[in-house]
């Protein structure tokens, strides 16, 4: 009685039951011919074909190619991003400079400049790179602009009280105190990046997940589509859980993290 | 002597409650007296400190002999910040006021209300901030100690208490071996005890160290029983100066009469009361940051 109870309150809690629920659905209409093969694979094939490609090293070669490009495209944004913020919240000349530049950037959507980018860098890996470089820059500049702008001018009074000079102020109390907010923009441009390289992917690429995607379409081989989807969800997981262990190192002083 | 250890009975009260830091019996009187001969570390002249049009601070004369605690009460908004910045070399100076010579000791270090200790730095490294030398670490540590905090050398600022804080500032104040140690309501935010107890910690520190000592506060208690002598600010004026010869120990006697006198001087209001002390909390809002050399324009 109280057994069968516990158990209903349990499942009424459990989180994974839906999802659980779906997957089996889908199997099961998969199975009947309710769903054909060509409009969505089923998840035991999903799964098989994912081994499959795996073992014949199709994947991780293609994988290897858009991580390749996106963490070159992410290397150059965010360090343009990092030096353009330092200038702009450091100096007023500097934000006289750049800021107006950036926020004229910011009203273009970068997706939008994909054709301009193709005639200006063909349809190789630089277009790819760029797209993703530039998209990520203005999240990175704008989140450390406003980190350096935002730290507390007492404590800088307090340093400079204690007579350290201008560079020993930035260094100790006003890029450490900027160093959050950077972590928030570095976060926000490895989710964009993510989302750059799948359309960037989509100009012509020879090789990659987008490449793997387009030629799983002309065959429609959606089990390879849905793998490939996965490998995409993995790659923001694994972004997404990369500036969280940054955080928890760099940000070890905070007291959330200080109670644990 | 019985009469010393009862001027500072409260604070012994507070002591008796926990392992004593220091005995208040150690603290020797000040040797200041203000007799001639002693260059002064402070010298104001005419000094005058302006905003826009309003003057903050008008013709003001100070001197402070090396060594002396003096106490500066006021009311909020009076100046005291204004005045101990300048003393402190924080604000830049106008130059061009006719008359006025500003002379500040080279060694200086402040004590804020609210810590200021940066969050991010482990607590010996907050005490080191800025000092040059291969012993930095050892000097911080036996700051530390003196402050009582040497088992809290490595711990982050936000987990510190307000006593702890303040007593990591004062530590951190004091590794500079300053001339001139200021302070700005450095006890406001603390609880009456923890108060009475880092009062003795300071007197005991600065008999110790010997700096010359401005302490800014809104407790006319607090400067009978530390200072040698009172300065009461209004509208950026000195208005009364009270010299304090009586020893630090046989206080409590003068303190009704002295403490009637000082808060004539303050206007009607009660100094101390729980609404100045949150008109203290309002004064300095979290200002952001700017570029600009002058962070407060
Ligand atoms: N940077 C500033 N710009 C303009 N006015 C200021 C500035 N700093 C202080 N003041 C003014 O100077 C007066 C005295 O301030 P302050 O010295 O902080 O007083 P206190 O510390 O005695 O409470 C106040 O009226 C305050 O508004
Ligand atoms: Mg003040």
């Amino acid at each position: 009685m109280s057994l069968s109870k516990s158990i209903t309150r349990s499942l009424s809690r459990a989180r994974w039951l839906s999802p659980l629920a779906l997957l089996l659905l889908w199997e099961a209409g998969s199975r009947s011919g309710i769903i054909p093969a060509r409009t969505l694979a089923a998840p035991s094939t999903v799964i098989e074909t994912l081994w499959q490609m795996v073992v014949s090293g199709e994947l991780p070669s293609n994988l290897l190619v858009s991580a390749g490009r996106v963490l070159l495209g992410l290397a150059i944004g965010v360090s343009s991003g990092i030096i353009l913020g330092l200038v702009s919240g450091l100096s007023r000349q500097g934000e006289v400079a750049i800021d107006p530049l950036m926020q004229i950037k910011r009203t273009i959507p970068v997706v939008a400049l994909t054709p301009l980018f193709i005639v200006w860098f063909g349809i190789g890996e630089v277009p790819k790179i760029a797209l993703i470089a530039f998209a990520t820059v203005f999240p990175v500049y704008l989140n450390l602009y406003s980190g350096i702008r935002g730290v507390d001018v007492r404590l800088v009074d307090a340093a400079r009280s204690f007579g350290l000079s201008r560079l020993e102020q930035i260094w100790h109390v006003v890029l450490p105190g900027a160093l959050p907010s950077l972590l928030v923009g570095l976060r926000y441009a490895l989710s964009i990046s993510i989302i750059l390289l799948v359309i960037a992917e989509q100009i012509n690429a020879s090789a990659g997940l987008g490449y793997l995607i387009n030629n799983a379409r002309d065959f429609m081989r959606t089990d390879i589509i849905v793998v490939c989807l996965l490998v995409y969800a993995v790659l923001g997981l694994l972004a997404d859980g990369a500036v969280r262990a940054l955080e928890a190192g760099a940000l070890s002083w905070r007291p959330a993290l200080v109670e644990q | 002597m019985n009469a010393f250890v009862s001027a500072l009975g409260v604070a012994g009260f507070g002591f008796g409650l926990a392992r004593p830091l220091f005995r208040t019996e150690d603290i020797p009187q000040a040797a200041f007296t203000g007799s001639a001969g002693t260059q002064p570390v402070v010298r104001l002249r005419n000094f005058t400190r302006r905003f826009g049009d309003n003057d903050i601070i008008k013709d003001l004369s100070l001197d402070i002999a090396p060594g002396e605690f003096v106490s500066l009460l006021g009311r909020s908004g009076s100046g005291k910040t204004t005045l101990l910045r300048t003393l402190a070399g924080i604000d830049q100076l106008h130059a061009d006021i006719a008359g006025q010579e500003i002379r500040i000791p080279p060694t200086r270090a402040v004590v804020f209300q609210d810590a200021r200790l940066l969050p991010w730095k482990r607590v010996w490294r907050n005490v080191a901030l800025g000092l040059k030398g291969l012993d930095i670490r050892s000097r911080a540590e036996t700051a530390l100690r003196e402050v009582g905090l040497d088992h809290r050398l490595e711990a982050w600022p936000l987990t510190l208490s307000g006593g702890e804080a303040q007593r990591t500032a004062l530590a951190r104040a004091l590794v500079r071996d300053p001339q001139l140690l200021l302070m700005d309501e450095p006890f406001a935010a603390l609880d009456a005890l923890t108060r009475l107890r880092v009062h003795d910690l300071v007197l005991r520190l600065w008999s110790v160290h010997r700096p010359a000592v401005m302490l800014v506060t809104h407790d006319v208690d607090e400067a009978i029983a530390l200072s040698d002598r009172i300065l009461v600010l209004d509208q950026g004026r000195i208005v009364a100066e009270e010299r304090i010869d009586t020893p630090r120990g046989q206080r409590l006697a003068l303190t009704a009469d002295l403490r009637e006198k000082l808060l004539s001087f303050l206007g009607t209001g009660r100094i101390g009361d729980d609404a100045d002390i949150a008109e203290v909390f309002a004064d300095k809002p979290n200002i952001p940051f700017s570029p600009d050399e002058d962070f407060r324009a």
